[in-house]
């Protein structure tokens, strides 16, 4: 049956355009569908054929359905570009959906909810309403989504419309489809909507249930996948639920199973007869072991899950530790998530014949999976006491075969096992050794000298082994260093014999002097006082016995596996994140925690808990809080590190010295935001503000002595922060006597001291007198005062550097609570701060106004601002080539239009 | 919870767009392109890359590949990783109804259909509808296309979404096919470590009407649930699944298997029997490594089955290093030849009955000089392939297939066993 369509896509002599405008309105019926299908190859390989808009509409009006549909598939793409021209065909669509060929309503209605015009919507709300009504069942269910579609442009429409009324009845249609689609239509509303819209009731559960049963597949996971919101009332109903979700695993779609698994581990959760949990486990465990026999995209996603499930319920596969084993043609990212789920099913009972598997594979040829199966062996000897023996004498027998990464992997987790069973298989540190020389990985060589710091008592010539590594100290990375400093502490301390203690003085030379981590050097300057002032204090830190570790890497938090649980099959469950974390809303500014997520690899084996699951929270990072607030910036960078410690450290280390106080100036203005508060600056108060003034930024700033004495040598400091903001001069306040309160503006510098990361608008600041403790505030940085007065573009190079920047260099974002209540008067107040004045248009009853600024290192903002007058609500939208500014951008332009 | 996906991509071995259908105008084809492109650039071999990825704007992909064609879909929402996957493979199963082979060309040549198609399968993102066959009576290609407006056929919506009503054939037949796969994995010592035997009922219906049909398999649940004493063998079925026509509430009840067949070739159900099955064809080899310029392969092949029964096609691949040269080989039985491009030998016996031992030996020259400690050589598995007919390892049977339609004509059911190897490895010391 094939086609001959190929032909589509030659292009002619003469100008292509100009002879598909002729072809397409050419009298005859076959020329112009040829013309329309030639215009689609063209959109299909990606030329812009828009200016053809209006002689491509006219060819809707057709019987022929092919045609009409290749003119619909022309307008999904090109309505938005010419939003004016689009009106052209509401009314052959507004026919269509009352065509008497069902195929025909539900295409046009289908198709009018695709285009995202504000226009078209209008027009589709009469013809929607017709179509959730229709006689054919096809219809239905197409107007269904449509509701869904309707609801992503324009969710108010929706609502006052009574759409969302109409969708719930349609949970009681006759047509198994139609409720599939109502209730994948409806569980999309009520993800994007607070309110409750979508609730499941037990009278719309036992529709559901019924619906399930005649649908087809895809209907029944969009039905089991909402079901799984439900929370059953008490045990029985969860029983009946499960009763009749369970024949379900017997469906031939993966997804269905997993889908049904999904709903049944959630209701077991309620079910408290122990029979029926067993029963349960029992039924669910050959379905999960024929995923495994599917195409090998949806066994990686079973087997994401399976590692979920067996964490909770690790009895259901406890048997079938088999069907896990890796064969030879597996896709390695399938292999991959079968060893991790061997190591969680590895028991005493079968760890023999799991030990032969990792050991094949540990001579495979793919590099990372052998290291995974090394590593594999190892945490299986931290996890089951009795077969650490067992695990050794296989990693000895790897370490024999001489291969270079197996060794080196080997080693890694001998260490770990040491740490698991101290004084207990040290005997082998001989055969170790041999290998000393092929050690090229930071991590194997930290841990080989790990080994023989620990050690050092029970290996002989442990000084002139680690010696050996010395002579290339300032070549090592910092892991290396850090191992090797401390190691050669333990040696000298364990045997304070002359060598050692002639390497002890080199290695604390070399890390206090010649570096410049300073982790290194703060570790070695407390070993040095340590050993300075009391060895046997040293002793006591150095050689302290250590924690007994446990295997709990990838191990996830409860709450966490129980989030990820409820959303088996789910994206969330194969990233093992809850879906908060990667889930981005469209059109507004990217959060920056989308970034941190980018990395979805398993961190291997780990002493700390917390490594294997990061859940990309950045809260996390803000253990302390200092007793001011701290302001987060809107769109939800991450929260800055305690603020109290780290600027501690950046006060002492900084090149721009404290500055001091010298001659007084008093500026005079509006009242500054006050920042510390007098209540916790134990009677000083500062209020201060970053402004620009004459193109330069100045941090005004006020101080009131509300305490009892004299305040004198007022010093300031910022902090490393966004725009690199420092001081840029001293700061000028004259003593101040009780009651007193001065007022100065302070040069500010820009790209002084950066802070990496993530933008944000945090500024903190530290102020210290010679009467008080040091005070430490948070101030917000707002944007604009970087606007400099140079971001006024011409009209021409506003339009190119619109059109040469991607379109996801656009986002927008609502100002609901701005009004523009004259435009002359916003644009004269938006060019005070150096946003300028390009160009305005009429859309309808909004006005549109183009507008640019600038920020150092010439980054440009160019943006739309969208409103109606008097109105409130500013849509401001804004291209950037850097994305990254964009969230700062918004509140800058939110905090101007107040 | 709801998941749609924003746009489905159709693209070429180089990560290129060919055809896209973008279902919610929130991702970009060209980004999509630039980050499948360095996606695939960065490995070389896509193999490593597992099918979900996750890039740094908020958009996750998830593909497969068909021949030369990479099937992508770019969505921002939580979508069911399972349903988008399996649909994906699906719409490979409908573009290869209608256009025989999936691939660059056959896009091209159709990209009208495949539009008409994307428009139909998926609706904003959501899986609808991908019964190839009933598709087709409503979308068809150029030379099948009739000019009177079509109409969605009853099948779309219906309870029974599989078949469209008013077929008609002159003699109705059906043919039922029982396929068992054998799955083994033998360790270098010569110990199974894993064995499975998963089977498929494979249905070609040339029904008219809408023929009600009935399965009897000598299931033991059934039977001892029928309180029948098990005359002959009745066997346990691990783990079922059926197709979508058969109605599984009532499975679950009573253990029946009924069903309204859809028209053509399906598969009914599919089973799997984990119990430990005996190498049907077992191998060994004796390889022989003569200081480093020589190697030689002994292999031995038994057949372990009923002599009655033969084994046809029996295709057993030894692996040799990669860079043999000089083949020296001879069989007992059979041909044997070196693939170079497979770095194996592959030995092929047209028909091995039962009970028998054949021999192969065969010698290379190995010209490479090789490092003392050189990593080591790929350790491919010796492979296995054959058939074996009106043989079934788990003593499957069909007791009846009952065929009822209201015009009351008799169908003939015609039933095919046949046993072949699945994953069958042995693995090399």
């Amino acid at each position: 049956m094939s086609g001959h369509d190929s032909k589509y896509f030659s292009t002619t002599k003469k100008g292509e355009i100009p002879e598909l405008k002729e072809e397409l309105n050419s009298q005859y019926k076959d020329k112009r569908k040829d013309a329309v299908k030639k215009v689609i190859a063209a959109m299909t390989v990606g030329k812009d054929v828009s200016s053809l808009f209006t002689d491509v509409v006219n060819c809707m009006q057709t019987e022929n359905l092919e045609l009409k549909k290749l003119v619909y598939l022309y307008l999904i793409n090109y309505a938005k570009s010419q939003p004016d021209l689009a009106i052209l065909a509401v009314n052959t669509f507004v026919k269509d959906s009352q065509d008497p060929n069902p195929l025909i309503r539900a295409l046009a209605v289908r198709t009018m909810g695709c285009i995202r015009v504000d226009k078209i919507t209008e027009y589709l709300c009469d013809p929607l309403q017709r179509c959730l009504k229709d006689d054919d069942p096809y219809v239905r269910k197409t107007a269904a989504i449509c509701v869904a579609k309707l609801y992503d442009i324009n969710a108010e429409l929706v609502e006052d419309r009574g759409f969302l009324e109409a969708l719930k009845d349609l949970i009681s249609d006759n047509n198994p489809m139609v409720v599939a689609n109502a209730v994948a239509a409806l569980a999309e509303i009520q993800d994007s909507s607070a309110r409750p819209i979508f609730e499941i009731t037990s009278h719309t559960l036992s529709k559901l249930l019924t619906a399930l049963n005649e649908c087809t597949e895809w209907g029944q996971v969009f039905i089991l996948d909402s079901l799984s919101r439900y929370k059953a009332a008490d045990a029985r109903e969860a029983e009946n639920i499960v009763e009749r979700v369970t024949p379900r695993l017997q469906h031939a779609n993966c997804a269905v199973v997993l889908s049904a698994v999904k709903i049944i581990l959630l209701q077991m959760e309620l079910i408290t007869s122990t029979d029926v949990v067993r029963n349960l486990c029992k039924k669910m465990a050959p379905p999960l072991v024929t995923l495994l026999s599917a195409e090998p995209e949806i066994q990686y996603v079973a087997l994401r899950n399976i590692n979920l499930i067996v964490q909770k319920r690790p009895t259901i596969l406890a048997h079938e530790i088999k069907v896990f084993f890796c064969k030879y043609n597996d896709p390695i990212y399938v292999k991959m998530e079968k060893l991790e789920i061997m190591i969680k099913l590895a028991s005493d009972r079968n760890i023999d014949q799991v030990l032969l598997e990792f050991k094949e594979y540990a001579t495979e040829v793919d590099v990372d999976f052998v290291r995974k199966a090394v590593r594999a062996i190892g945490r299986c000897a931290i996890k089951l006491e009795r077969a650490a023996e067992r695990c050794i004498s296989v990693l000895l027998e790897l370490i024999k075969i001489k291969v270079n990464y197996v060794v080196q992997e080997a080693i890694i987790v001998i260490k770990d096992i040491f740490r698991r069973y101290p004084n207990t298989y040290e005997s082998i540190i001989a055969t170790l050794c041999e290998s000393l020389d092929t050690l090229d990985e930071p991590e194997a060589k930290a841990s080989m000298i790990w080994i023989i710091g620990e050690y050092a008592e029970r290996i002989d010539n442990a000084d002139e082994l680690l010696e050996s590594f010395l002579e290339t100290f300032p070549e090592e990375p910092a892991l290396v260093q850090l191992q090797l400093l401390t190691a050669t502490v333990k040696l000298f301390l364990k045997k304070p014999t002359e060598g050692p203690q002639q390497m002890i003085q080199a290695v604390l030379n070399n890390a206090t002097v010649e570096t410049d981590n300073p982790d290194l050097r703060d570790r070695a300057y407390i070993y040095w006082r340590l050993l300075s002032t009391d060895p046997e204090a040293a002793k006591d830190v150095v050689l302290a016995e250590k924690p007994v570790i446990s295997d709990d890497s990838n191990q996830l938090d409860s709450s966490l596996l129980d989030d990820l649980l409820a959303n088996i099959s789910t994206l969330s469950s194969v990233y093992h994140k809850p879906p908060e974390a990667f889930v981005s809303r469209v059109k507004t500014a990217p959060r920056a925690d989308d970034e941190e997520f980018a990395d979805t690899a398993e961190t291997g084996y780990s002493e700390s808990p917390s490594q294997g699951v990061d859940g990309a929270s950045p809260s996390s990072s803000a253990g302390t809080s200092s007793n001011v607030p701290v302001k987060q910036p809107a769109a939800g960078a991450p929260a800055a590190p305690a603020p109290m410690p780290d600027l501690l450290g950046d006060l002492m280390g900084m090149d721009n010295s404290i500055v001091p106080v010298d001659e007084p100036t008093a500026p005079s203005g509006p009242p500054l935001p006050v920042l510390l508060p007098s209540t916790t600056g134990q009677g000083l108060q500062i209020s201060a503000q970053l402004v620009r003034r004459d193109g330069q930024i100045f941090y005004d700033i006020s101080f009131d002595n509300g305490t009892q004495a004299a305040l004198d040598g007022f010093m300031i400091q910022f902090n490393k922060n966004t725009f690199g903001l420092a001081a840029g001069g001293p700061l000028q306040v004259p003593p101040l006597q009780p009651g007193a309160s001065a007022r100065t503006l302070l040069l500010m510098v820009v790209f002084q001291n950066l802070s990496p990361g993530a933008p944000n608008s945090l500024l903190q600041v530290a102020v210290k007198n010679n009467q008080q403790p040091v005070w430490y505030f948070n101030d917000k940085i707002p944007m604009h005062v970087f606007f400099g007065e140079d971001g006024k573009m011409e009209r021409t190079s506003f339009l190119e550097a619109w059109k040469s920047l991607p379109d996801d260099n656009e986002f927008s974002k609502e100002f609901p609570a701005s009004v523009i209540s004259s435009i002359d008067a916003t644009v004269e107040h938006l060019a005070a701060s150096n946003v300028f004045f390009i160009a305005k248009r009429k859309n309808a009853n909004k006005d549109v106004l183009y507008m640019s600024a600038k920020i150092p290192r010439g980054i440009p903002f160019l943006i739309e601002l969208t409103a109606a007058v008097g109105v409130p609500g500013v849509k401001c939208a804004v291209k950037t080539p850097n994305k990254e500014m964009v969230a700062l951008f918004f509140e800058a332009m939110e905090s101007l239009l107040k | 919870m709801a998941g749609a996906v924003s746009a489905l991509f159709l693209l070429d071995i180089k990560g290129r767009v060919l055809v896209w259908r973008d279902y919610r105008g929130d991702v970009s084809a060209l980004q999509a392109e630039r980050f499948f492109t360095k996606l695939l650039d960065k490995e070389g071999d896509s193999e490593a890359h597992s099918p979900v990825v996750y890039d740094d704007a908020g958009v996750t992909y998830m593909f497969i590949q068909h021949n030369n064609v990479f099937l992508l879909t770019a969505s921002r929402q939580n979508c069911n990783a399972a349903s988008i996957l399996l649909f994906l493979h699906r719409v490979v199963d409908v573009f290869k109804h209608y256009f025989e082979e999936l691939e660059e060309e056959s896009l091209r040549d159709n990209f009208v259909v495949v539009y008409e198609l994307l428009d139909e399968m998926m609706d904003f993102g959501y899986p609808q509808y991908t019964e190839a066959k009933i598709l087709s009576e409503f979308i068809k290609t150029d030379a099948y296309r009739m000019e009177v407006s079509q109409r969605p056929p009853m099948a779309v919506t219906n309870a029974v979404s599989w078949r469209s009503e008013g077929i008609r054939y002159k003699k109705n037949e059906v043919f039922l096919d029982v396929v068992e796969s054998v799955n083994i994995l033998v360790n270098s010592n010569g110990q199974i470590v894993r064995s499975d035997v998963v089977g498929a009922l494979k249905m070609r219906t040339y029904l008219s009407g809408m023929p009600e049909c009935k399965l009897g398999l000598n299931d033991r649940v059934l039977l001892e649930a029928q309180g029948r004493a098990t005359k002959g063998k009745a066997i346990d079925l691990d783990d079922i699944k059926f197709h979508q026509c058969v109605r599984l509430a009532r499975f679950e009840n009573d253990r029946t298997i009924s069903f309204i067949p859809p028209d053509g070739s399906f598969d009914l159900m599919t089973y799997r029997l984990s119990t430990q099955v005996k190498p049907l064809v077992w191998v060994e080899a004796q390889i022989e490594k003569h200081s480093r310029s020589r190697i030689e392969l002994m292999v031995k092949a038994r057949s372990q089955f009923k002599e009655r029964s033969t084994a046809t096609n029996v295709e057993i691949e030894v692996p040799v290093p990669s860079d043999a040269t000089n083949p020296n080989i001879r069989t007992s039985m059979g041909s044997a030849a070196y693939a170079p491009e497979r770095d194996a030998m592959v030995w092929k016996v047209k028909s091995f009955p039962g009970g028998k031992e054949y021999m192969c030996r065969a010698e290379f020259s190995l010209p490479s000089i090789t490092a003392e400690e050189a990593a080591p050589e790929k350790k491919a598995p010796i492979r296995v392939k054959f058939e074996i007919p009106y043989f079934t390892v788990s003593g499957i049977q069909v007791r009846y297939l009952k065929i009822i339609e209201k015009s009351g004509y008799q169908a003939l059911p015609w039933v095919r066993y046949i046993t072949m190897a699945g994953e069958y490895e042995l693995r090399l010391i």
